[in-house]
Formats: structure tokens, C-alpha cells, sequence
């Protein structure tokens, strides 16, 4: 059977409006008119998970470094023999991606170096994660020490009694360096364990493939998955604040989150207050880390610049304490059932079948747990500082005139926002005017209208012809790219009883209710208890919502996606990677979510045909695990 | 009604013993309390026997009847066989007994909409008889109804232990007429909805971690005699997600005619032949059940399931029958996988003690 292709990159059309897209971006990053032939011959496929939106220039940041420091450690750190890392382009502001496979020939050579290297971490998994936190909290510590006050008038007076002989200006360029260069850390730090995580995730994932052929992908998940990870963590702070509130009686001071400073200090003059008060503080450092998106994009809230947002939560919790709602995840619960399936498979087997089970499970749910916990540390925590620097620099700068809007140093790129700091401190040095305040608000202007303009088309889900069979091993695993997927979203996929969508079977269970469709996590204050929550894809702070809602259906994301984690352990149904529940489906609709079967059905009366080709999924977006 | 110790439901909560509820009567009990609902029924115990036969004051007689008996001599076998049983027969039972039996029958009847027909069996302990099946073939009444009929039948069962066959076999194998006793189930007759088999492991390939079922319309026969296509799906045994699913032709399906005593073959409308028979629910049921008959007799079991028209949902779910899986049993004794070892994966060459994580 021949398979349909994608377009090639250039048959995709420019959005009106943003011609010349391509010089916003560096040259690296885009599609190459001299390499048309070789590009073209590769199979590329949009993640549209991690970058669901339109790159401003400064945000490709994120995804340079993700993306090469991945590949680094499948390629050069602990040479995988399958697989190296992944090419990636920017075209038309999204993201597309291409594994990169090891010839043939290579791949034996290659096991040894492989097994030494994988060994040594598996062997010394404790010390070396332990170490890990060391150096990942040293880079974010030394991130907050960063900072871009306005030049003075003049070199202080101290700096000539010193003999300093410089004018504080090597500072600012250090500090902008020293930040890109952090960033740059934590990433590759990021990847020292996830590809492990992975790996042996892959190996007891194969493994049970084999003894239990066709055994679900959701029983493999559960018996490695942790129960308390620390991805939970600032959720269950939460609960525990809204539990702390009711036990003092402080409900009637939270009926106004939305006034963080009034809430705060009613709450603190009340009785008892002051001890609710110091569990608020004791949560926020470092819990309060957490944006509402995945790190990736300047725009992103994170809860302690906006904490309306984890007080809303609260609020919200604390009502459902007094209407007697449980709260707390079922976490006993949880830990009971995945011991009764992890004992069940293992009695299935005898022997050394059974012990390499032991061995397998074993390597993967002590490694496994990073590729969920290590999220906070650095899509969280360290972007959250990362970008909080990056506006306080944007602002200093749009205050030297260089820009009108606060955050409009996003609209340039990390190297051009040396240049524009050269310039700064060049004028600022002579004594002149810099020249960005004549550049760049234009050609910012420009570059706004050509991201606006990139916004208004969708990425196609993949480009070029897909190879037969899709077999490298972390495609498939991480984002979710099979053989299948890819058939669904050529539209050649197999139509859903009655009607509706099909997607990943991510989190077991059937129910029936209305939609709640979210496409921005500002809509989240909408979600009503018992709804069902449709979204292009979900983030980790969004926890609050899971325990109201009663399924989750995604446009984008796998087995190992966020929205699958989280509601198997809210024991919620979920249906991933639909690629278009968000737009198909409406508010208010009934749904029926079969998440054992990964099918979404629309129960309400305009239900179209079965077999109508607008039903069947075609993308758009890339699976995926959210959190590479 | 309770159970005492004249009459025991099957699920009465008390402990079943060989010797007061026969070997077929103790194996129900056995089953319905480890989960696996045969349909529901309950034991006249070898109790309520042993008054009756005390309170007709016969036994000594029927002794001096066997006594001198030549096991050559059919005809003389058969005169006494006849007068033995046409006494017990025909002799009333103690009114305290009977009305046990009866108030046992009308508990029973009780949980249905309407009466229901019941199948009355012989249930006799170990070394009574020839041999086990050989009495549950031959006493066994189906279909019937009302509470006359149902106590008649009991005496039959009863009467049953002097037939001139089982007379011989204890002549011949000196086994004493002292003692002699014999429990009877009272059940009811299956009217089966859906029905089907389910074995606990692919059967293709011997994957223990599946279950694998067949279902179809009306009773079983049609699914195992292969004179319908059932439907076929594959269930993970731990999770019970639904792995594969083949909707068959089911175009015909045989149902119980209570009236006429027996099955009738009728045709399946395209729309039930066009759905899968069991509910998601009902799919789920069968499974455990499966598992539990499997935990129950530590072994791949393949067992017949049926359910049952008259008993509520959640209820109505009955096993037929539990075997051992013959088929694969030996392979899936000594390898539960395809694959003896398995090799593979990313750690291909790797010994598994490379792998041991550090803690």
C-alpha cells in the first residue's frame, strides 16, 4: 500500500500578511532553498504539543535548547544505538521535527559504548539524581542573582577610589550572557535523566509487548508510574491550604481572590491567620514556580507573579471542603490498584521471564518517575526565573525607549538582543543616542504583524512523504508518532461508531457529560464541576481543574502526555490526541468519552455522519509527552 | 427463608459439607460462594432423607428386603427395587420437613417476577451410587413447576437410591445399606438471554494475560456446536480493557420453550445481529467471572456462562460450567509466553544484572 504525503514545506501556503516570516527567524532555523532536495526527502512532523502557537523571535530559545540538548544525549552522551537526536526547523512559526536514525553499520559498534555509559547512570541512579538537584537548584539560584537595573548617570564615585576601570556596562552584557547561558545549563541538565527515563521505559514497555503481545499501553504505564510525584505537589499545597482555611474558619476571606492583596491581608488579620499565613509563605518557595503553560512561551503566568490564580484554586477548594467533597487525591487507592496489576501480569509469568519482569519494572519505576517530577524543576521552575529576567531586562530596555510595549524583546532575537544591549551601552557610553530606539519599534511592528498574521493558520500535522513503517523508538515513544497515527491523520483512520473521535485510549473508564472547551488557560475559571474538559492540550498547573471535571479529551498528546498522567491518577477517563476535539466539539455539547477505547462521541443531535471525513481525526499536532 | 439443616441455599453462608449435601449439591454451594454464581438454587439435605425415612419407620424393613438378594437375579432385583421405591414414594413426609421444603421453594420463586421453572437433581454422597454423572443423568427432572411437582420429584431423587442398579453395585462392592442417604438440589432452569464460553488465555497462542469470549443469543448450544458465529473479543486478563472485538453473524438463536419442556430454534432481527451481545457491562462480568473460576481451581479454565432472562441485572450472569483449558494447558505450564525467554528491546545484549537498579 502507498501511502498519501504530506505537503512539502513549500507548498504550504504564506498567511496573508506574513511574507518575508522567514528573516524574523535565524537562518539556521528555516528551511534552506539550497538544501530543497535533501529537506524535502525527510520526514518532518510538527510538535505542536510543546509549541502549540506561533514563535516570537526570543521564544525559539525554548525549543532550540530542548531539542538539541535531547538529541546531545541520545547522540553524543550516552550514544543510543538506534537513534541519534532530531532535527528541527521553524516554518511558518511552528515547529517540525526529524529523528535522526544510526546507519546500520554503526549500530553494534555502538552497544558497548552504550551499555557502559547507561550502566554506570543506572547503577548510580541515587547519587547521581541527588546530585542532578544539586546542580540544577545552583543554576536557578544563581538565575535569581541576576538582575538589569537602568545604567547610572555616571560611574560611582567609589569605582574611581577603587581604580575600577570599568563603566558597569561588561555587567549588564554579563548578565544577559550569564541568563541565555544558565538557561542553556538547566537544559542540558534537563536531559541527563530524561532520555534514561525513557530508555528503560522503552525496554520493560518492549519487554511486556512481548510476553503479554498486545498487552494496553495504559497497564505499562501504570505499573511504573509513581502515585506521588512532585509534579502534584503544588496542587496538593493547595488542598492542603484549603483545608487549613476551612479547619480556621477563614472561608468568608476568600470570596475575592481576584484581589490578591486584600485576600492576603484579611486573611492575615483574621484569627488564626497568621498560621495560615505562614503555610501560604512555606508553599509558594518554590511551589508557586508553576505557570499555567509549559514554560515555553514569554506569555506564560506563573502562580507567584499572579497569584489570583492559586488563590482562585483555593477558593475553590475550600468550597468544596464545606460542601463535603473529598478533595485529596485517591492516593492509597491509586497505589492499591497499580500493586494488584503490577502482581497480576507478574504471576503471569515463571521463571526468568518473571525475574527479568522484576528486573525491567524495576529499572523503569526508579527511573521513570524523573520524566515527570524533573518538569517542575525546569519547564517551572527555572523557565519561570528564566523569564521573569527576561522581563525585567525587556522593561529596562523599553524604558531606554528601545521599545513601546513591555515584553516587546520578545520580538527580537536572543542574538539581536546583544546587538540592541551593544547599542544601548555604546550610546550610553559616548554619550549619544543609542539607534534601536529608531529601529526597532518599526521593524518590531513589522515582525508583530507577521506573527499575528503566522497565527492565523494552523501547522499542517506533518510534512513530506512518512517512511512505511515509523519504528525509531523515541518518535514513537515521546511524541507519540506510529505508524497509525500518521495513517490518521492522512485521513485514512477507521470512523468512530456513531459518529465522533478517535484518539489514544490514554486513561481507562466511560462517561457521559457536557463539554468544556478550553483553548487558553485563562478560560480554566470557566470549567464547571462534572463538565468535560476539551482542550488542544493540558499543563501540569492545571491540576486544580482535574479534580472538578469527570474527563478529559485533548487535541494533542499520547499515552505519556500530561493530561493521560494526570487523570489516571485521578482516576478520571481521558481520550488524547484527537486532533481536533477542541474545534469539533463545543461548550455545552454532550459528550460520551470511552477512555478505554480512546473514542469521543458527540451524543447531541447534530451529530454528523459516521464516516464523514471532517470527523475522522487529521491532525493537527504532533503526540507527545508534554514535557521534553 | 434461611438455610438450616434440612434445607441449605447455595447461597445460604454455610460452610458446605459432602456428607449432608451430596457431592453436586456441596460443589453449588462451593461455587456461588467463591464468586461464581450457578443459577440459584438451594439442597434438601440428606437431614431432611434421614427424618423421613426415620419417621416412616421403613429402613429396617428395606434392610430385611436386600438382605438375601442374589445381584444375578434381575427379576427378583427388580420386584424389590420397585416395592422399595413405591413405598418411599407413597409414604408422607413429616410435616415439619415439608414445610422446610416448601417454604424453601417459595423463597426462591420469590425472587423473580413470576414463577419460575425449576430442575430437580439427585445429589448423593460419594460411594452411594455408581457413580456421580451417572446419578445427576438419571435423576434429573427439568422444567418443572409448582411446588407439587417440585416435592414429588424430591422422593423420586429419593427413591432413586434403591433402583435395581444401584442395588447391584452395592451388593457387588459389599457397601452397606446402613447409612444410606441421599441430598436433592432444587434449581432453576437456566432461561438463558445471551450465552456463551470464555477462556481464560488466548487461545491461538497460549497468551495467558488475555481472556478470550465467545457470546451469542439464547443458549449455549448453537456457540460451542458451531452452529452460529458468535462474537469474538479478547479482553486484557488484569486490566479488562478490550484488546480486539469481532461482532459475529448470530443469525439464529435457540431459547427455551418452558410449555413445551424444551428449545426452540428461532431467528435473530439484523438489528441485535448488528450490535455486539453483551453490554460493555455485561462483557466486564463474564471476565471476572472467569478470572474468579480461574483463581478458583488455579488453572486456565474454560467455562460456559449464560444470562439469564428472569434475574435482574447484575444478577443474571450464570456459569454453566468450569474445565480445566486442555488445549494449551501443558504449554502454559511450562512457558506462559510465546517466547521462552525474552530478548530484545533496547537492552539486547545486556545481562540482566546490568540492569538492576541501584536501589
Amino acid at each position: 500500500m502507498s501511502l498519501k504525503s504530506f505537503p512539502k514545506p513549500s507548498e504550504l501556503a504564506v498567511p496573508a500578511g506574513a511574507e518575508g516570516w522567514e528573516k524574523i527567524y535565524p537562518y539556521y532555523l528555516v528551511f534552506q532553498d539550497k538544501l530543497k532536495e535533501q529537506e524535502d526527502a525527510k520526514f518532518w512532523f510538527c510538535d505542536s504539543q510543546h509549541w502549540p502557537t506561533v514563535f516570537k523571535p526570543f521564544e525559539t530559545i525554548g525549543g532550540e535548547f530542548a531539542v538539541k540538548c535531547l538529541g546531545q544525549y541520545n547522540a553524543r552522551h550516552l550514544m543510543i544505538p538506534n537513534a541519534n537526536g532530531i532535527e528541527f526547523r521553524v516554518h511558518l512559526g511552528y515547529l517540525y521535527m526529524s529523528p535522526i536514525p544510526v546507519p546500520e553499520d554503526q549500530i553494534a559498534a555502538r552497544v558497548p559504548l552504550f551499555e557502559q555509559r547507561v550502566g554506570h547512570y543506572f547503577q548510580n541512579w541515587d547519587q547521581l539524581l541527588k546530585q542532578w538537584h544539586v546542580k540544577v537548584k545552583g543554576t536557578i539560584d544563581e538565575m535569581e542573582t541576576i538582575s538589569f537595573p537602568k545604567l547610572p548617570d555616571m560611574v560611582p564615585m567609589e569605582d574611581i577610589l577603587s581604580g575600577k576601570g570599568k563603566d558597569g556596562s561588561e555587567k549588564l552584557l554579563e548578565s544577559y550572557d550569564r541568563l541565555i547561558q544558565l538557561a542553556y545549563q538547566n537544559w542540558q541538565y534537563h536531559f541527563e535523566f530524561l532520555n534514561l527515563g525513557y530508555i528503560a521505559y522503552l525496554d520493560f514497555f518492549n519487554f511486556c509487548k512481548q510476553v503479554f503481545p498486545n498487552i494496553p499501553d495504559q497497564s505499562i504505564a501504570t505499573m511504573v508510574q509513581g502515585v506521588d510525584m512532585e509534579l502534584f505537589r503544588p496542587d496538593d499545597e493547595l488542598k492542603q491550604l484549603a483545608k487549613l482555611a476551612v479547619e480556621l474558619r477563614l472561608q468568608p476571606h476568600f470570596s475575592n481572590t481576584d484581589d490578591v492583596d486584600a485576600t492576603l491581608s484579611a486573611v492575615a488579620a483574621a484569627p488564626g491567620g497568621d498560621r495560615w499565613t505562614a503555610q501560604y509563605e512555606a508553599a509558594k518557595d518554590p511551589w508557586f514556580n508553576f505557570t499555567v503553560g509549559n514554560g515555553f512561551y514569554g506569555h506564560d503566568k506563573y502562580w507567584n507573579e499572579h497569584q489570583e490564580i492559586p488563590l482562585g484554586y483555593i477558593a475553590d477548594y475550600i468550597r468544596r471542603v464545606d460542601e463535603g467533597q473529598e478533595i485529596m487525591r485517591p492516593v492509597e487507592a491509586l497505589i492499591i490498584e497499580r500493586d494488584r496489576i503490577i502482581e497480576e501480569y507478574r504471576d503471569l509469568l515463571e521463571g526468568e521471564n518473571q525475574a527479568l519482569f522484576d528486573a525491567k519494572r524495576g529499572l523503569a519505576a526508579t527511573a521513570y518517575p524523573y520524566v515527570e517530577n524533573h518538569n517542575f524543576y525546569i519547564e517551572h521552575w527555572t523557565m519561570g526565573v528564566f523569564w521573569r529576567k527576561i522581563r525585567e531586562l525587556s522593561r529596562m530596555m523599553q524604558a531606554e525607549g528601545f521599545w513601546t510595549e513591555p515584553d516587546d524583546l520578545l520580538y527580537l532575537g536572543r542574538n539581536e538582543v546583544r546587538d540592541a544591549l551593544f547599542d544601548l551601552v555604546t550610546g550610553w557610553g559616548v554619550g549619544a543616542k543609542p539607534i534601536g530606539p529608531d529601529y526597532w519599534p518599526e521593524e518590531i511592528e513589522r515582525r508583530r504583524g507577521i506573527v499575528d498574521a503566522l497565527k492565523t493558520a494552523r501547522p499542517a500535522p506533518a510534512l513530506n512523504t512518512p517512511p512505511e513503517i515509523i519504528t525509531e523508538p523515541f518518535t514513537r515513544m515521546l511524541w507519540g508518532i506510529t505508524t497509525e497515527q500518521v495513517q490518521q491523520w492522512l485521513g485514512a483512520g477507521v470512523a468512530v461508531e456513531g459518529g465522533g473521535l478517535r484518539g489514544m485510549a490514554a486513561s481507562p473508564g466511560v462517561v457521559e457529560g457536557l463539554a468544556r472547551v478550553v483553548t487558553d488557560a485563562d478560560q480554566l475559571s470557566e470549567v464547571q464541576q462534572g463538565e468535560i474538559l476539551v482542550a488542544t492540550v493540558t499543563a501540569p498547573s492545571w491540576g486544580p481543574i482535574f479534580g472538578k471535571i469527570k474527563a478529559t479529551v485533548t487535541d494533542i498528546g499520547g499515552m505519556m502526555s500530561h493530561a493521560a498522567i494526570v487523570c489516571r491518577e485521578y482516576g478520571l477517563p481521558a481520550v488524547t490526541g484527537t486532533g481536533s476535539a477542541s474545534t469539533t466539539i463545543k461548550t455545552g455539547q454532550r459528550l460520551r468519552v470511552d477512555g478505554t477505547k480512546g473514542t469521543v462521541q458527540i451524543l447531541d443531535a447534530l451529530i454528523p455522519d459516521a464516516g464523514d471525513p471532517e470527523l475522522l481525526v487529521a491532525g493537527p499536532g504532533a503526540h507527545s509527552h508534554s514535557h521534553v | 427463608m434461611q438455610s438450616n439443616d434440612y434445607v441449605q441455599f447455595f447461597d445460604g453462608g454455610i460452610e458446605p459439607r459432602l456428607e449432608t449435601l451430596g457431592g453436586k449439591g456441596a460443589s453449588l454451594v462451593t461455587m456461588t460462594s467463591a464468586g461464581m454464581p450457578v443459577p440459584p438454587g438451594f439442597v434438601v439435605t440428606t437431614a431432611q432423607f434421614d427424618a423421613f425415612m426415620a419417621e416412616a419407620g421403613i429402613t429396617r424393613d428395606i434392610h430385611e428386603l436386600l438382605a438375601g438378594l442374589d445381584p444375578e437375579d434381575m427379576s427378583q432385583v427388580d420386584k424389590v427395587s420397585a416395592a422399595i421405591r413405591e413405598d418411599i414414594r407413597s409414604r408422607p413426609v413429616p410435616q415439619a420437613m415439608r414445610e422446610f421444603t416448601v417454604g424453601a421453594y417459595e423463597a426462591l420463586m420469590s425472587r423473580f417476577e413470576a414463577p419460575v421453572p425449576v430442575a430437580v437433581r439427585s445429589s448423593a454422597t460419594a460411594e452411594d451410587l455408581p457413580d456421580a454423572s451417572f446419578a445427576g443423568q438419571q435423576d434429573t427432572y427439568l422444567w418443572l413447576e409448582g411446588v407439587k411437582a417440585v416435592t414429588e420429584h424430591i422422593r423420586q431423587c429419593w427413591a432413586s437410591l434403591f433402583t435395581s442398579r444401584a442395588i447391584i453395585y452395592r451388593l457387588k462392592n459389599n457397601i452397606p445399606n446402613e447409612g444410606l442417604s441421599m441430598a436433592v438440589v432444587v434449581q432453576k432452569m437456566v432461561n438463558a438471554r445471551v450465552s456463551g464460553v470464555a477462556i481464560t488465555m488466548d487461545p491461538t497462542n497460549g497468551d495467558r494475560s488475555k481472556i478470550t469470549i465467545d457470546s451469542s443469543y439464547g443458549v449455549g448450544e448453537m456457540v460451542v456446536s458451531g452452529q452460529v458465529t458468535p462474537d469474538n473479543i479478547k479482553l486484557d486478563k488484569v486490566t479488562l480493557a478490550v484488546i480486539s472485538e469481532h461482532l459475529g453473524d448470530k443469525h439464529a438463536e435457540l431459547v427455551p420453550d418452558a410449555a413445551a419442556g424444551r428449545l426452540v430454534e428461532r431467528e435473530v432481527d439484523d438489528e441485535r445481529r448488528g450490535r455486539r451481545s453483551l453490554s460493555d457491562a455485561e462483557l466486564t462480568s463474564v471476565a471476572q467471572m472467569a478470572k474468579r473460576a480461574e483463581k478458583h481451581y488455579k488453572c486456565p479454565q474454560d467455562i460456559e456462562w449464560a444470562l439469564d432472562a428472569d434475574l435482574p441485572d447484575g444478577e443474571n450472569l450464570l456459569l454453566l460450567q468450569s474445565r480445566p483449558e486442555t488445549v494449551h494447558s501443558s504449554k502454559a505450564s511450562t512457558h506462559t509466553a510465546p517466547q521462552p525467554v525474552v530478548s530484545g528491546g533496547y537492552f539486547s545484549g545486556f545481562s540482566a544484572g546490568t540492569l538492576k537498579p541501584s536501589i
